[in-house]
Parts: C-alpha cells; sequence; structure tokens
C-alpha cells in the first residue's frame, strides 16, 4: 500500500479528450495491490483506453467479482457506476445490469480464478448471450489472494514458488471462447502496453461480447523460474499473430499495405499509424483458422486480435428490447399491471 | 543515446534546481527541511557554509534560486519561497558561536590585506581565518559591510541584523582599519602582504550628463545618495522626487525618499515593464507604498528656474513589441524637486597604479581570470562587484570562495589553477516498504505571503524593518512546500522487470520505457514530450528483458518517491544526494585550464 494518495499535480501539457478530461480524470484510488502486479498495468491500460475514447465517466459501469484482478474496478475511472458482486458471479450481474440499462458501457474485470473455476458457467453463457460488454481475464495463473495455489489456467509442468509442479491441464480461456462462439477473442500482456491499449478499444467498440486474456505476472507469487507465467517467460514466449490498430469509424482512408515491412498511414487527427500486413496464413475472421493457429504454436504466447466478428447480434438485438434502456422506460410500461398479465396468460391457454 | 552520467556530481546537482541556481549552491532542500523540524540553528549554519550571510541574504537576496524553483514549473503554482525560509532560520537560530569555525591561535605566518570590508572581502577572510592567516581589512568608511550597509536602506535590513554576521567574521581576530582608504596599490604591495584581494565594489554611480545638470545640486546619484542617508549626513528630500532608471537601486533610492519627506515619487523608466531590472518583488513593495512607476519616458533635459530645480523634461516614448526600435509620441515636463540617477555604476580604480603589471581591459576593468580571480600580477586577485561590475551579494560571496581558494594555494606554492574537485554522496531514504526518511507527499498549500508593518507605522522611523518575517504557522506551511528535489530517483537498470509499475503511477508522467534513439527523437516520443530542454533527460543502461532503455525528462518529478515505491524489486529508490562543495583548505584534487 503506497504512503501517499497519488498527488493530484500533473503535468501541464496533458492532453484533452473529447469530452475535455485528461487521463488523470479516469484514474481511481491508490492500487492495493502489491508492487509491480501485472494487474496494475492493465488498469492504466484499460484507464488509457477508457480515456482515448472520450467515454464519459458517468457512462461507464465497471463489474467484479472476488479475486485480486476483481479488486481493480476500484483503482480506475472514480466517477463511473460499479458492481464488486459474489465471486464468479461477475458475468450474472453484468448480464442483469445491461439488461436494465444498455447505454452504459461495461467494462467487466476478472481473473483466471473468478471466471475459470468458480464462475466458468456464468462465463460460457455471457459469451453465449453475445452481451455488450469487455471482459477482461486478468490471468496470472495463480490464486495470488490465497498465497499462490495453481489456478485452472496454469500450464502443465509450471512450477509454483515451492517448486511444485502442475500436472493437470489447463483451460485456456481463448480456445474456450472461440469453442462456444464468442464474437470477439484477444489475448495480450500486461507488460505491452502498445499492444494492450488498441486491443481494448477495439474490445470496447465491439457489438457484442468481447473477451481480452491478459497474461498478467504475479510478481509475488508466479515471476519466478520455471513459472509460465512470470514476465520473463511471457516476453521470451510472446507471439504476435496480428497487429492491432483500432481506428475509430470515419471517413475511409484507403492504403496497400507493403507485403513486407509495413505502411504509414495518416489519420483523420493527423497521427500516422503503422500498418504490418498479419500473416498471409491469418484470417482474423476465420474461427476455425483462428483455433488451428493457436493449437500450432503451443509453445508460445500467440497474441492479438484473434478472432473478430461484427454480424451476430448482441443481447438487446437478439431478444428484440425497445431502443430505449429498460431503466428509462416509464414504470406503467415496463410492469403494465396484472390486468395486462392475465390477459397475456389467456393468450396461452 | 548514452546512460546518464549520475556518477558525476553535476547530474544531479542540476536537479536541484535551485541548489544549481545559487551562486553558492546553497544546500536548499536540506536547509528547508531543518527547518520544518525546528532545527533553526542548524539550518543557519548549513547555510552559512555557503552564503556566509544567511540573515542579510534572507532579507536581500537576489533570489536566483526562486524562479529557478521546479514548483514555479508547475501548473498555476508558485516557487517556494525560499529567500524568506531563510530569514526564518536566522531570526530563530539563537546563539551559534560554538558552531562558528574555530580559529588556531598558531598562525601559518601569512598576510592577507583585503581592500574594502564588502561581502566578498568579508568571505574571504572567514574562509581565510579558520586556516591560520593573518588577514588586514582596509575600510573607506567608519563602519564595515560595503554596499550592503551603504545601499540597502536599514528598512530592509536592520544594522543589527547586519552587524552581527560581519561580527561573526571580525570576532575570528581579522585586523579591520577603518577610514583607510587605500589610495596606492603600489603602497600595498610594498607592505609585504603574501596575497592581496580588492574588493572594493564598483563604488562609481553612472551620471546623466544632459541639459541643466550641473545647474543645481538637488540631483543627486542613487549610490551616493544611499549612503549618505545610511551615514546620516541627509535626513531629507524635496516633496516631489522623480528617480530615473528601475532597477533595485532604484526601488531603495524611491522607498527611502517616501521616508525623508518625500510624498509625490515617480520612478522614470525608459521602457516598458516587462524589460525592467529590478526584482519583481521589490517593485511589489515600492508600488505597494504608493510609488508610481512611469514607463516609455526618456529623459531629455533638467528643467532650472532661476537657479533651482523645478521639473524634468521627458520624451515620452511608444516602442515596438521587443522595445527596440521606439518614437517619440510628445514632449512634457514633470515638476519636482528633487532628482535620484539610478541608473547603474562602474567601476574605478583610480588608486592602482598602471606600471604593477596589472593589466586592464578597455572598459577599465582590471583582468580577472573567470575561475582563479587572479588578475595578471600573481599575488592579486579581485572579486566582487571589483571584478566584473556590479553583481550582487550572492555572487560577491561565492567570488570571496574562489578567490579564498586561489589566495591559499599561492600562499601554499600550489598552482592557483589546481581546484579542490566537488564531491558527491547518495543515501537511501528507505525506511521500509512505503516508507521514507522524508516527507514525500505533495502538499498543494499556495505560497504564503510575507505580512507587512502597516503602511503609517513604518514611515513614522527609516529603520522599521517593513518585512515581519514567517511567523511559525506560515513557516510550517511554507517548508512544506518543498519539493524535496535533492532526494534523487536513483535507477538501477539490472534490477528492473519492465512491468510498468512506475510509469503507470507517475503522477507528472515523465517516465517511459523506449528503444534507444538519439536524444532529440526520445524526447519527442515520451509518455508526455521533454520539451524544456534545459532539463536533463535520464537514460538509463538497456534493461534486461527487452534491451529498452528507462527514459525520464526530469523537468517536472515532484520527487513524491511513488515510483520506487511501486516498484516491486526496488529498480528505482529515492536517495538523498548531497553536494560537497570545496572551499578553502579542502583537497586539491582537479586542475583547471588558466583562462
Amino acid at each position: 500500500m503506497p504512503s501517499i494518495v497519488k498527488p493530484r499535480v500533473a503535468h501541464p501539457s496533458l492532453k484533452r479528450n473529447d469530452v475535455g478530461l485528461t487521463v488523470r480524470d479516469y484514474e481511481g484510488q491508490m492500487s492495493t495491490l502489491c508492487a509491480g502486479c501485472g494487474h496494475d498495468s492493465i488498469t492504466a491500460g484499460i484507464t488509457r483506453a477508457l480515456w482515448e475514447l472520450s467515454i464519459p465517466p458517468h457512462m461507464i459501469a465497471k463489474m467484479s467479482g472476488i479475486g485480486c484482478s476483481s479488486k481493480t474496478p476500484t483503482y480506475f475511472v472514480n466517477g463511473a457506476h460499479g458492481f464488486n458482486s459474489a465471486h464468479g458471479r461477475m458475468p450474472a450481474i453484468a448480464t442483469g445490469a445491461n439488461a436494465a440499462n444498455k447505454e452504459l458501457t461495461y467494462v467487466g474485470v476478472s481473473g483466471d480464478g473468478d471466471s475459470l473455476s468458480i464462475g466458468l458457467g456464468h462465463l460460457c453463457h455471457a459469451i453465449r448471450r453475445n452481451l455488450k460488454m469487455l471482459y477482461v481475464i486478468e490471468n496470472n495463473g495463480v490464486y495470488g489472494l490465497t498465497k499462490g495455489q495453481f489456478s485452472a489456467s496454469a500450464d502443465v509442468g509450471t512450477k509454483s514458488k515451492k517448486g511444485e509442479v502442475n500436472l493437470m491441464a489447463p483451460i485456456d480461456p481463448v480456445m474456450l471462447a472461440l469453442s462456444i462462439g464468442a464474437t470477439f477473442v484477444a489475448r495480450s500482456f500486461s507488460g505491452d502496453k502498445e499492444q494492450l491499449v488498441p486491443i481494448l478499444k477495439a474490445a470496447l467498440s465491439h457489438r457484442g461480447l468481447a473477451l481480452v486474456d491478459v497474461i498478467s505476472p504475479c510478481v509475488t507469487f508466479n515471476d519466478h523460474e520455471g513459472s509460465t507465467r512470470s514476465y520473463i517467460y511471457t516476453r521470451q514466449h510472446l507471439h504476435e499473430a496480428t497487429e492491432s490498430n483500432f481506428v475509430p469509424p470515419a471517413r475511409e482512408i484507403v492504403a496497400e499495405i507493403a507485403r513486407q515491412g509495413g505502411t504509414n498511414v495518416t489519420m483523420h487527427d493527423g497521427s500516422v499509424i503503422h500498418f504490418s500486413r498479419v500473416p498471409d496464413n491469418y484470417d482474423v475472421s476465420d474461427r476455425k483458422a483462428a483455433m488451428d493457429y493457436i493449437r500450432e504454436h503451443p509453445a508460445e504466447v500467440v497474441t492479438g486480435i484473434l478472432y473478430a466478428d461484427e454480424s451476430v447480434p448482441e443481447m438487446h438485438e437478439m431478444n428484440k428490447t425497445p431502443s430505449t434502456a429498460l431503466a428509462h422506460l416509464p414504470y406503467e410500461k415496463l410492469c403494465p399491471g396484472s390486468a395486462i398479465l392475465d390477459k397475456l396468460q389467456a393468450s396461452y391457454r | 543515446m548514452q546512460p546518464s552520467e549520475t556518477g558525476n556530481p553535476d547530474y544531479f546537482h542540476k536537479v536541484v534546481d535551485c541548489q544549481w541556481a545559487c551562486p553558492a549552491h546553497t544546500n536548499v532542500p536540506e536547509y528547508i527541511r531543518l527547518i520544518a523540524q525546528g532545527k533553526y540553528a542548524e539550518s543557519y549554519m548549513l547555510n552559512r557554509a555557503s552564503n556566509v550571510f544567511p540573515s542579510v541574504l534572507g532579507r536581500t537576496c537576489d533570489r536566483p534560486c526562486e524562479p529557478a524553483c521546479r514548483r514555479g514549473r508547475l501548473e498555476s503554482d508558485k516557487p517556494v519561497a525560499i529567500c524568506r525560509l531563510k530569514r526564518v532560520a536566522s531570526d530563530l537560530r539563537g546563539d551559534v558561536s560554538d558552531m562558528l569555525p574555530k580559529i588556531p591561535t598558531k598562525k601559518n605566518g601569512k598576510r592577507i590585506a583585503l581592500v574594502g570590508a564588502g561581502p566578498a572581502s568579508l568571505t574571504v577572510a572567514n574562509d581565510l581565518m579558520p586556516l591560520g592567516y593573518q588577514v588586514t581589512i582596509y575600510e573607506r568608511y567608519g563602519k564595515p559591510g560595503g554596499l550592503m550597509r551603504t545601499n540597502i536602506p536599514s528598512f530592509r535590513l536592520p544594522e543589527k541584523v547586519l552587524m552581527d554576521e560581519i561580527n561573526m567574521i571580525l570576532d575570528m581576530g581579522v585586523e579591520i582599519r577603518y577610514d583607510s582608504p587605500v589610495e596606492s596599490m603600489s603602497g600595498l604591495l610594498g607592505e609585504g602582504y603574501d596575497a592581496i584581494f580588492v574588493g572594493s565594489g564598483a563604488p562609481r554611480g553612472k551620471n546623466l550628463d544632459l541639459p541643466g545638470r550641473n545647474d543645481t545640486d538637488r540631483i543627486h546619484i542613487g549610490i551616493d545618495w544611499l549612503g549618505s542617508v545610511a551615514f546620516e549626513h541627509i535626513d531629507k528630500i524635496g516633496e516631489k522626487v522623480l528617480i530615473i532608471g528601475v532597477g533595485n537601486t532604484a526601488m531603495d533610492c524611491c522607498r527611502t525618499s517616501l521616508r525623508l519627506g518625500g510624498k509625490d515619487i515617480k520612478v522614470m523608466a525608459r521602457r516598458p515593464r516587462a524589460f525592467f531590472k529590478a526584482s519583481p518583488w521589490e517593485l511589489e513593495d515600492a508600488e505597494e507604498e504608493g510609488v508610481e512607476i512611469v514607463i516609455n519616458h526618456a529623459p531629455k533635459r533638467f528643467v532650472i528656474e532661476d537657479g533651482k530645480l523645478v521639473g524634468m523634461e521627458f520624451d515620452r516614448l511608444e516602442w515596438d513589441e521587443k522595445a527596440e526600435k521606439s518614437k517619440v509620441l510628445e514632449t512634457i515636463i514633470i515638476p519636482c524637486d528633487d532628482v535620484i540617477l539610478a541608473i547603474g555604476q562602474d567601476n574605478a580604480f583610480p588608486w592602482i597604479e598602471k606600471d604593477l603589471g596589472i593589466e586592464f581591459d578597455k572598459w577599465g576593468l582590471a583582468k580577472v581570470d573567470q575561475r582563479t580571480f587572479m588578475c595578471t600580477r600573481p599575488g592579486v586577485f579581485f572579486g566582487g562587484d571589483s571584478a566584473w561590475g556590479p553583481k550582487n551579494i550572492i555572487w560577491a560571496v561565492e567570488h570571496g570562495h574562489q578567490a579564498a581558494i586561489s589566495i591559499h594555494n599561492h600562499c601554499q606554492s600550489v598552482p592557483v589553477t589546481d581546484r579542490p574537485a566537488h564531491g558527491m554522496n547518495l543515501l537511501s531514504m528507505k525506511m521500509g516498504i512505503s516508507e521514507w526518511s522524508y516527507h514525500n507527499d505533495f502538499n498543494p498549500a499556495h505560497r504564503q505571503k510575507m505580512h507587512h508593518v502597516d503602511l503609517v507605522q513604518r514611515f513614522k522611523d527609516l529603520n522599521i524593518e517593513v518585512e515581519l518575517g514567517f511567523d511559525l504557522e506560515q513557516t510550517a506551511r511554507e517548508a512544506q512546500r518543498c519539493l524535496n528535489c535533492d532526494i534523487e530517483t536513483v535507477f538501477s537498470a539490472p534490477k528492473c522487470i519492465e512491468c510498468d509499475a512506475c510509469i503507470d503511477i507517475c503522477p507528472v508522467s515523465c517516465l517511459t520505457m523506449e528503444k534507444d534513439g538519439p536524444e532529440e527523437e526520445l524526447r519527442k516520443h515520451l509518455t508526455v514530450p521533454a520539451i524544456n530542454l534545459d532539463q536533463a533527460l535520464f537514460a538509463s543502461k538497456p534493461l534486461p528483458q527487452t534491451g529498452r532503455l528507462m527514459l525520464k525528462d526530469e523537468d517536472l518529478c515532484v520527487h513524491c518517491g511513488l515510483c520506487a515505491e511501486r516498484c516491486p524489486t526496488a529498480a528505482w529508490d529515492m536517495q538523498q544526494f548531497q553536494i560537497f562543495i570545496s572551499h578553502a583548505g579542502d583537497p586539491v584534487t582537479t586542475q583547471c585550464a588558466a583562462a
């Protein structure tokens, strides 16, 4: 726990976003996680992505369950709504919140324990419903809050801090999501914000549920030799399948991307983005190819936006809810009374 | 870019903006911390080691430290009131006599003559007496202090305060000969001194040779007039006074006039306000007392009627943006009873014979080496305003320190170009996890305002000190505003695991990890671009995991220590930097090229 609150003094030349706020306005409370925790970096990445997208803080809802990961919504966007729910139940609570008010931007933060053990079923069903939300799994392979036991995502052969070897097969959230029909699946690394922030921005702009698995080293219990989730191991085994850059909707700019090297494209705001061609054998809209690609690189941490499909309707579209958020409908309309209910039930008889 | 050379004392010294900007390199953050702890005597002595006259400077310093203060670069913030805090240490120090340097009873046999008892000469005496020298000061007036006495009015610097500090030096056993202007350098050389130091100031105020100048006795040279007031030869002035010039001497002249019967005082400036030489706070104090500052008026002639000064004629000017070119709008006459000329000072050495091997330049200044302060005749040294013209007290002190080093070398047959090196030390401030032995939080308090004696009371006597000094509450608040820039962020690249924690936590976004490149490129690609080229960009050695560099823009770091607190491997640490500025008698280790 830091000795002081981060001073409110800021760099005088900090930029402001479209709603007139600096990135400092998207910060939260001081983190009480261990110094050097990957989760804090992800927090900083989420903070930056929300700021860059100019989402007003009061239009954000932060959802989480239990665990080190689930503490982190406290550490970004103080001005947002939030719900810190029961262990593994974040997707269920998020579903309810989203059903009631679809106008908010939902940011769910979970961990490998919260989502792949106790909350696995809830995760699967949120994916099926294609709930419009950013779903971040802060994946460190251990139960940090209970002193470092292997989690469901721990690789076979990885060693605990005391030297014990894991023998159980891992649940890979990316493969799981791909196999049950997720419409946006990405993986990144807490130590690489240049990749993480654009992925988070793309995920926040996705039509339905965007699952982002972020390798996030546990600096206290899983950053040692023999671990497959340490900073050094992750860096040595990173394999960027696709290079990601998020382009907000605007007038189309057409550019030919060179076969080798890359192409610089000047964007609408004058900034330049460097595009490089994804591998010839990689198609981000081909689910089977994505799964094959990951299987073909078993010893590597495959990162990037691995699969995206904008054609699948999200929960409200599937259920044909009204265009106004339910929370904003007049009560009489939302709940028309027992006479109407009786009439409806009679129609089924 | 090359990894920053943090082992060079200059690197971290430059981060301590105030100390770097101070000519005598006073350890400002440490003395402010001592004040905060109530250790006033220790704070005073730490000041004294560098600037010799903390009580005088706490009231009169030109404060080069304050415009340099990092706090002034933060958004809508002002520098720490460093000078006022210095005065607090001196006001509350109590008796420090047992902390002063001990003077050996057995002398080393070397005799030194100092010309003038101003801040430069007194500093030389202060540095040489503890080394066993016999020092004799020749002073033209009956009292010591030089410009500190004659040019700074007693309502800004009470005589007792001045004398207390001068006596600390004279009581070391300095022989001082009052009313003894040196009339001949040749004669002084004949006295057989081992070295001579000239610290006689720039005693000649500039004249303004316009029509009517010599037709009245009501036109005064500013510094001479202030001197006459100080020695009580003058105790009144006319009701309407014009001060020509707008430097700090002009400010002293106008405020003194108000206390000697002046009612309508105008300070006449040729150029617009942005080009004034006076310190902003001195202008502020003068205007608070009702002095009118008139801009864009160029003096043309003195208006004399029946042998009596009745006014002065000016061209009213309009300037271009840079105040380089002007055109005359009209000519006006402003009535007055007295005119005081405060338009600068010159050096004058009529008493130095031209055949002694002491060479002079075309401006009449002795040719003095910039680092050794020796002139072209070995054994004769210059310092203070005598060296290169008018500067200020704190520069005179630093000249004295450097000249004392040279004199010591000269007397010990060591080349004067052999200078003692500056040393440095770094000491970790870590007390435990998230615990530091300094107050690391940023305090958003505003700069404290000095309280003044009220506007009626203060004019009752010339000697009433206007500034009351900070009270204890103001002192406590102001001391906490200091950012502790000497508690440095020290980085060890081999320990870094590149987790980004420091970058994420930094409140002023001054950290970045980036691939190596030329400094000018890297400066553009930081978390926030480093546009202030006066401040260093720290670059680490390549980091172990990716080979990137840790970069830190030193410009706006508030030294809060959060980078070090959030670092899991202690690659960042907060360490107190101390620079050891050498004075006479410290070991000689480096050479400088003679200019």
